[in-house]
């Protein structure tokens, strides 16, 4: 596609910065009020509401509403706030989450950056956010804050061990830490993909199976944990820390951190479909192709990948409105007495399996 | 060289989410750890008490109604009690199953609301509105009959304020039917929920010899175990006609008296009024509403302290009656107040988001805190 785009403007600059901008503005930004809208709606619903329905048709515009609302809203900032930090943090907590796209490969046609270290990339620059909430809630000075932050770092840091053994046991099955690679690997039906033990056929791939179901569930529950989502939202803990490190920010300062969650959200569930979902492989096969209309299928490609993503996210909405909220203790005995011994496990047993 | 350490001192409310209205909570805290516990009181105080004394009886019922706003109807049942006791008034026979069904349909509507806010306080929203959306068949009930939907000046002394609605009888059996298996669907979405009992099992115990010496009643007295109900041991109205069970806490997945068990048994005693409702419903007799209002209340010169069995505790009302139109003195025991009290003390050594579960779990309405 770079060819393509380099073609058009005649400048590789240009180029990469336009192929930057396509997934944020396309992509990214219309989901984002999307899926703001779809969390009310379907609270709204699994509650008996009707949600949202004055904006438009049941409601369609009112995230739109909301974010003009907020960008008219005074920029608050009480006195004793640390003021370079306090108006940093929302921007990185955003870049952080928004930056975490590059390397996703939306369709074979299309992926910001091909790198070969795109799970290390994913990796280190979602950890970006962590120091933003981090500052957010100490330049506050609210007490709220400080402990909302207190407990979202130590939650984020602590799961960010099982997340990675999982990711570790993917990069030995796959032999690749590029995200276009893995996705390549698990191609044409869902069979071959690696929640089903890959596309190798053999004994192997049978055993895989049961251990490959344990670390899908082990990088969802933790990567859950990541986004701050309930049962783990401890650091938001909306009826304890009023909203925790957010309390003092209005505005579109706010709404950084509102939509940087949400972007947060489908940036994990992406991570997982690559990993273990085939990506944006169809599961049955292209229409594109069987009917010898070859431009179709990246766009096939794209609509599979944007489903089984916001897939993922509305089943993390599912669990917000059903599930109570974990203590802190209870949030960290999870991780560590549970998700990292199984992680541990599961790479152990994946490492023999490969022997074979 | 050690680290120079503070105790953080957290100001919780009154502006905040989860205190049920206007507490404010001083908590002294060790990183989460919660050291000591200094509850502050009196934000919504409005002088009931004082301002009783320069209202003639009759006007001092809407009054009632303010205390614990989620329980109107059995905080006027209270107040006429005492006053026909005072003045040796007979109810009729059809009062009296009118005001059993509405006590006791007002007992299921408070417990819905503690239920539904206790789930928020642990972070279930959903609950919550299944429940409100439940309560408000009960409010549609009291609405057609009372005319208001939560404060009712219903209940009258002497009477009631009007006969009930011609389709209060059918509604009534309407919602037990309908009523029923939402409890087993509570049960399965958030009692039973593995998570839920984590976060309130042996949370903040309250034993029984302290829920005696606290003077706590109601459910969180029953959920140590003791089993004092006011309508089985000290019976007002005609609560000795019917058939009922005590429920008590047993510790079904923890300690006997922690949140868990506070909660469950609010589950419990609804069942409970729920048998009630159906063996009253079906016998209330003909009769006049109206026959035993007197034109004009003047009691005797004299004393009376009666007591009944709030959704929340022991509602009593002290009454001094000088023989005029005004009382001389009237005072409230607000089983929410009493209550309070122990909060502190269950509180010592737990986690600032335990706080929010036992506090929640107490179920205090600060409006008859403060009163």
């Amino acid at each position: 596609m770079y060819d393509f785009l380099i073609n058009i403007f005649g400048n590789q600059i240009v180029a990469y910065f336009v192929a930057a901008a396509i997934p944020l503005f396309l992509f990214i930004l219309p989901y984002a009020l999307f899926a703001v809208l779809a969390e009310r709606k379907v609270s709204a619903h699994m509650q008996d509401r009707w949600g949202p329905m004055r904006v438009g048709y049941h409601g369609v515009l009112q995230t739109v509403a909301d974010i003009l609302k907020l960008i008219q809203k005074e920029n608050i900032r009480a006195t004793l706030t640390d003021k370079v930090l306090f108006n940093l943090a929302p921007y990185l907590v955003f870049v952080g989450s928004f930056a975490a796209f590059a390397a996703i490969p939306f369709s074979s046609w299309f992926i910001g950056s091909s790198i070969d270290i795109g799970l290390f990339y994913f990796i280190a620059i979602s950890s970006f956010v962590v120091a933003g909430i981090l500052m957010g809630g100490w330049a506050s000075n609210n007490k709220y804050s400080l402990l909302g932050a207190m407990r979202s770092v130590s939650q984020i840091i602590s799961y960010e061990i099982p997340t990675a053994i999982v990711i570790l046991t993917m990069v030995m099955i796959t032999g690749s830490l590029n995200l276009q690679t893995i996705t390549e690997q698990q191609t044409a039906y869902f069979w071959n993909w690696n929640i089903l033990g890959g596309a190798t056929f053999g004994i192997g791939k049978f055993l895989l199976i049961p251990l490959m179901l344990g670390a899908f569930l082990i990088i969802y529950i933790s990567t859950l944990a990541e986004v701050n989502r309930t049962p783990f939202d401890i650091p938001e803990a909306e009826s304890e820390l009023v909203s925790g490190f957010h309390t003092e920010y209005s505005g579109m300062k706010f709404a950084m951190f509102f939509l940087a969650e949400y972007a947060n959200m489908l940036a994990v569930s992406f991570l997982i479909v690559v990993l273990f979902f085939g990506g944006y492989h169809s599961p049955f096969g292209y229409i594109g192709n069987s009917i010898g209309v070859e431009w179709l299928v990246p766009i096939e490609q794209f609509f599979w990948f944007a489903s089984k993503g916001i897939f993922f996210v509305i089943v993390q909405m599912w669990l917000r409105w059903t599930l109570p909220r974990l203590r802190v203790d209870q949030l960290m005995t999870v991780c560590w007495k549970y998700l990292i011994p199984y992680s541990v496990a599961i790479l152990l047993l994946v490492g023999l399996i490969t022997l074979i | 060289m050690a680290l120079k350490t503070e105790e953080m001192v957290l100001n919780m409310g009154p502006q905040h989410p989860s205190t049920h209205g206007v507490l404010r909570l001083e908590l002294e805290l060790e990183g989460e750890l919660v050291k000591n516990v200094i509850p502050h009181i009196g934000y919504l105080h409005r002088c009931f008490e004082k301002h009783c004394e320069a209202m003639t009886y009759p006007q001092i019922v809407p009054y009632t109604d303010r205390m614990d706003y989620l329980a109107s109807m059995s905080n006027n049942l209270g107040y006429a009690i005492a006053i026909e006791r005072l003045m040796g008034i007979e109810v009729p026979e059809r009062v009296e199953y009118i005001r059993v069904i509405m006590a006791e349909l007002q007992r299921i509507a408070s417990h819905l609301v503690a239920l539904g806010t206790y789930g928020v306080d642990i972070g279930a929203f959903t609950p919550f509105l299944f429940l409100f959306a439940e309560r408000e068949k009960i409010l549609t009930i009291f609405e057609e009959t009372s005319g208001a939907r939560l404060l009712y000046n219903y209940i009258w002394v002497g009477g009631l304020a009007q006969d009930i609605h011609p389709d209060f009888v059918r509604k009534t059996k309407e919602f037990v039917e309908f009523f029923k298996p939402k409890i087993k669907e509570l049960n399965d979405l958030l009692s039973y929920n593995k998570i839920f009992i984590e976060r309130t099992a042996n949370i903040g115990i309250l034993p029984a010899d302290v829920a005696i010496n606290y003077g706590i009643t109601g459910p969180n007295l029953r959920a140590s175990g003791v089993k004092w109900d006011l309508r089985k041991d000290d019976p007002y109205s005609i609560y000795d006609r019917f058939d009922f069970d005590i429920p008590v806490g047993e510790g079904l997945v923890g300690t006997v008296g922690d949140s868990w068990d506070r909660y469950y048994l609010k589950v419990l005693e609804m069942e409970q009024s729920l048998r009630i409702i159906e063996q009253a419903i079906d016998q209330i007799p003909e009769g006049d509403v109206h026959e035993a209002v007197p034109k004009r209340i003047k009691p005797p010169k004299g004393t009376i302290y009666t007591r009944v069995e709030n959704p929340k505790g022991e509602l009593g009302y002290f009454i001094i009656s000088d023989g005029s139109l005004n009382p001389f003195r009237v005072k409230v025991r607000g089983p929410s107040f009493v209550n309070m009290e122990v909060f502190g003390e269950l509180c010592k050594g737990h986690f600032v988001a335990d706080i929010i579960a036992i506090l929640g779990s107490i179920d205090i309405v600060l409006g008859e805190v403060d009163r």
